[in-house]
């Protein structure tokens, strides 16, 4: 199962050697039209051709990631599925304040993270020990927040907010707050200690 | 000649300020200001960076976070907003053929929208008001972290920038349609139909065809003129609300509820608001800005017109529907908003900046050989920012990514500052050295040189910050955030460095450019000018005549 280390990875690849190729395209592209010679006439069909191409690109994507990323599917369709937990958090004064600590997860079981802020617009990420980013949500006032999760490797995670909030904010940090057990395979950039 | 005299003076004679006209003089004066402040929002800019690394220990975490509220409304309004004005106000009544409707509303704005952007700074720099741009409600109004004082001082400069972005939306649209005095009468809605695109859209119907009474470039102004009416609009709205808030409770001691404003609405309200210039204007601008330059630089008609402007009017209403993508990770949000409006919406913007891009790169091509000129360079520059930075704004539209995305670093680099730094200004850069011999009756350049050097400086130095930026959002790295062990260190000094050479790529442009016209011909630029424009315009029509 694909997790966000995997499409993270991909993308910096996938996006490097597009990088990489546009550079390429327009340094070549200013070279040539220095240069003598013929200009050949552009066909229409190559501009339709490439409209064609980019809408396929730009549409093509999100029907890749829906089939891939498993978080999407659940996202669109979570109305249909129970959560195993639930847990409640709420957000106040700059605060985070769980209802269980650490936050228990059981493997392989779909968890909500139900966030609630009684003040100001805030985030709620996922972070492994390593500082890499599992998920992340906006927690609204006023509005519902809950994030439904799956986990599918034993770790221990931090919850950070990631929105700003203003500069009392900026460090609303929960070290170790969510805590994995019972999968075969360990994360291993969120065990603590070689746990 | 002397250093001394050489800067006083300027190069070979310098700038001749009595021989411009009002209208050279008012570009001129949005051009040098908005240059200013763009010096100013990147000396904030590399402050962040270094802060990033190490944080000063003469700048507390509040007064960061107010650098980093004023940094993009310094950026946005005090510098793109001021040199796209200016050339618009030039450009439309110089492609028009026509005087600008109005020199005082001209006047007005510059000076508005200058001023609004000193009063909102300083808002910042002396009260750390710090709500960010993106203004989320309650936060704003919070006054358990903001003084009220520094919140009212910041909406009144923004007031200020309002009220010059309005001046700058009628005088444009004034000048397309009016009937200057003494002048056969204009078809005033037929031009206003023609700017708008309504013509082109009407023709796909009609077997006998109209004809576009605007050039393109103008249409591309009028289209993205509306997005800045529409946006300034929103601002307004949302300031007055604030200003409510920070008055009510923050000066008469009254308990204006927070909950009384639905904060997802208005962060919907505020997005749609605001997208109307990261993804409206923006790229309309830009769009029509790469036309009129490639057709400038290569001296030919535009490749396939008619594409170009029925693109142009789908971006403009693509602009008015894709603000959903930046609520992807609002649980709140429908799903039908966030699939349509913040997936397949925003996949049309990879379409449309896709078409400019072919147009313009086929439009220069058809004039080969071309000569490497600053203009034609910066274009390019500018055209591989937006190839850079569009597809990494589509990658992180999709509700997969955004949910591993949002709100980290590679927001802010691959995709806002590519966007911005390498896309977005280069091709201003590019318009600023076709504009110069026009606007300075011919002053030469001081230095090629230092011009090539300016340009592979900011080239580099963009894509590489942007770049050591992303790969640090993709480790995790959130923006508006400080790391205080050096999680991210490596990245943030490699960063660091790209943002020196954007920094030092400008001073070395501004010296060229002060060294070029001279301080004299700087001071000349904000004196009254001794021509006038109508007069210059009949001499045009006697000597065409004749």
């Amino acid at each position: 199962m694909a997790d966000s280390i995997d499409v993270l990875a991909t993308l910096k690849l996938v996006y490097t050697i597009y990088a990489l190729a546009v550079i390429s395209i327009i340094a070549y592209f200013g070279y040539r039209i220095t240069q003598k010679g013929e200009v050949k006439p552009t066909k229409k069909i190559i501009f339709w051709l490439y409209v064609a191409t980019l809408i396929f690109i730009g549409t093509g994507m999100h029907f890749l990631t829906y089939n891939v990323v498993p978080w999407v599917p659940m996202d669109l369709n979570r109305d249909h599925i129970n959560a195993e937990k639930t847990f409640d958090i709420t957000y106040r004064a700059h605060t985070i304040i769980p209802n269980e600590t650490p936050m228990k997860v059981p493997c392989g079981k779909y968890v909500v993270f139900d966030a609630h802020s009684d003040d100001l617009t805030y985030g709620f990420g996922i972070f492994r020990q390593n500082n890499t980013m599992v998920a992340q949500m906006q927690v609204v006032p006023g509005s519902r927040n809950d994030l439904m999760w799956i986990f599918h490797k034993n770790g221990t995670y931090n919850v950070r907010s990631t929105e700003y909030s203003g500069p009392k904010g900026s460090q609303m940090i929960l070290q170790d707050a969510i805590v994995v057990t019972g999968c075969k395979e360990d994360d291993v950039y969120a065990m603590k200690g070689g746990e | 000649m002397s250093f001394i005299n050489r800067l006083i003076e300027g190069h070979e004679g310098g700038l001749k300020t009595e021989t411009m006209t009002p209208m050279q003089k008012i570009a001129m004066r949005f051009v040098v200001i908005g240059l200013l402040y763009y010096g100013l929002a990147a000396l904030e800019g590399m402050i962040m960076r270094v802060y990033e690394v190490k944080p000063l220990p003469f700048i507390d975490e509040s007064h960061f976070f107010s650098i980093m509220t004023v940094h993009p409304m310094v950026g946005i309004f005090g510098s793109s907003y001021m040199i796209v004005f200016g050339a618009f106000l030039f450009l439309t009544p110089y492609l028009m053929n026509k005087p600008i409707y109005s020199l005082k509303l001209a006047n007005l704005s510059w000076i508005t929208i200058a001023g609004g952007t000193l009063i909102m700074w300083t808002a910042g720099f002396l009260f750390s008001y710090a709500p960010l741009y993106t203004l989320y409600w309650p936060l704003p109004a919070d006054m358990s972290q903001f003084r009220a004082i520094g919140g009212i001082v910041y909406i009144v400069g923004v007031v200020g920038i309002m009220i010059g972005t309005f001046a700058y939306t009628y005088n444009i649209f004034k000048t397309i349609v009016y009937t200057p005095k003494g002048w056969e009468k204009q078809p005033s809605m037929a031009l206003m139909k023609s700017a708008l695109g309504i013509t082109g859209l009407t023709n796909f119907f009609k077997r006998k065809q109209e004809a576009h009474l605007v050039p393109l470039p103008i249409a591309a102004i009028s289209r993205g003129t509306i997005d800045v009416g529409l946006n300034a609009v929103v601002i307004s709205t949302a300031g007055v609300l604030i200003l409510i808030y920070l008055v009510g409770n923050g000066l008469f001691g009254m308990d204006l509820k927070d909950t009384w404003v639905d904060a997802l609405l208005y962060k919907n309200i505020f997005w749609w608001g605001l997208d109307l210039v990261a993804d409206g204007l923006v790229l309309v601008f830009v769009a029509g800005t790469w036309y009129l330059l490639a057709m400038l630089i290569s001296g030919k008609d535009l490749f396939m017109q008619n594409i170009a402007r029925a693109a142009l009017f789908l971006e403009m209403v693509v602009s008015w529907t894709v603000w959903s993508h930046h609520l992807m990770s609002d649980q709140g949000q429908s799903n039908f908003l966030k699939v349509f409006s913040g997936e397949m919406v925003t996949a049309f913007e990879l379409i449309t900046q896709g078409i400019a891009v072919y147009i313009t790169l086929v439009t220069l091509y058809r004039a080969k050989p071309l000569k490497m000129t600053n203009e034609l360079k910066f274009l390019l520059g500018g055209i591989l920012g937006f190839m850079l930075a569009v597809p990494a704004g589509i990658i992180q539209a999709d509700l997969g990514m955004n949910r591993i995305l949002h709100n980290t670093q590679w927001i802010i680099g691959n995709h806002v500052h590519v966007a911005i730094l390498v896309g977005l200004t280069m091709t201003l850069y590019s318009a600023i050295y076709v504009l110069f011999p026009i606007l300075t009756n011919g002053v030469k350049l001081y230095s090629q040189k230092l011009a090539n050097i300016h340009f592979w400086l900011h080239l580099i130095g963009g894509i590489g910050m942007g770049a050591f930026m992303g790969m640090a959002g993709i480790d995790g790295m959130l923006r508006r955030t400080i790391y205080y062990n050096g999680e991210y260190n490596t990245y943030m000094i490699l960063a660091g460095i790209c943002g020196l050479m954007i920094f030092v790529a400008f001073l070395l442009f501004l010296y060229n450019i002060v060294m070029s016209i001279g301080i004299k011909g700087l001071i000349g630029v904000y004196q009254p000018a001794k021509i006038n424009t109508n007069e210059c315009l009949c001499e045009e029509t006697k000597k065409e005549e004749a």
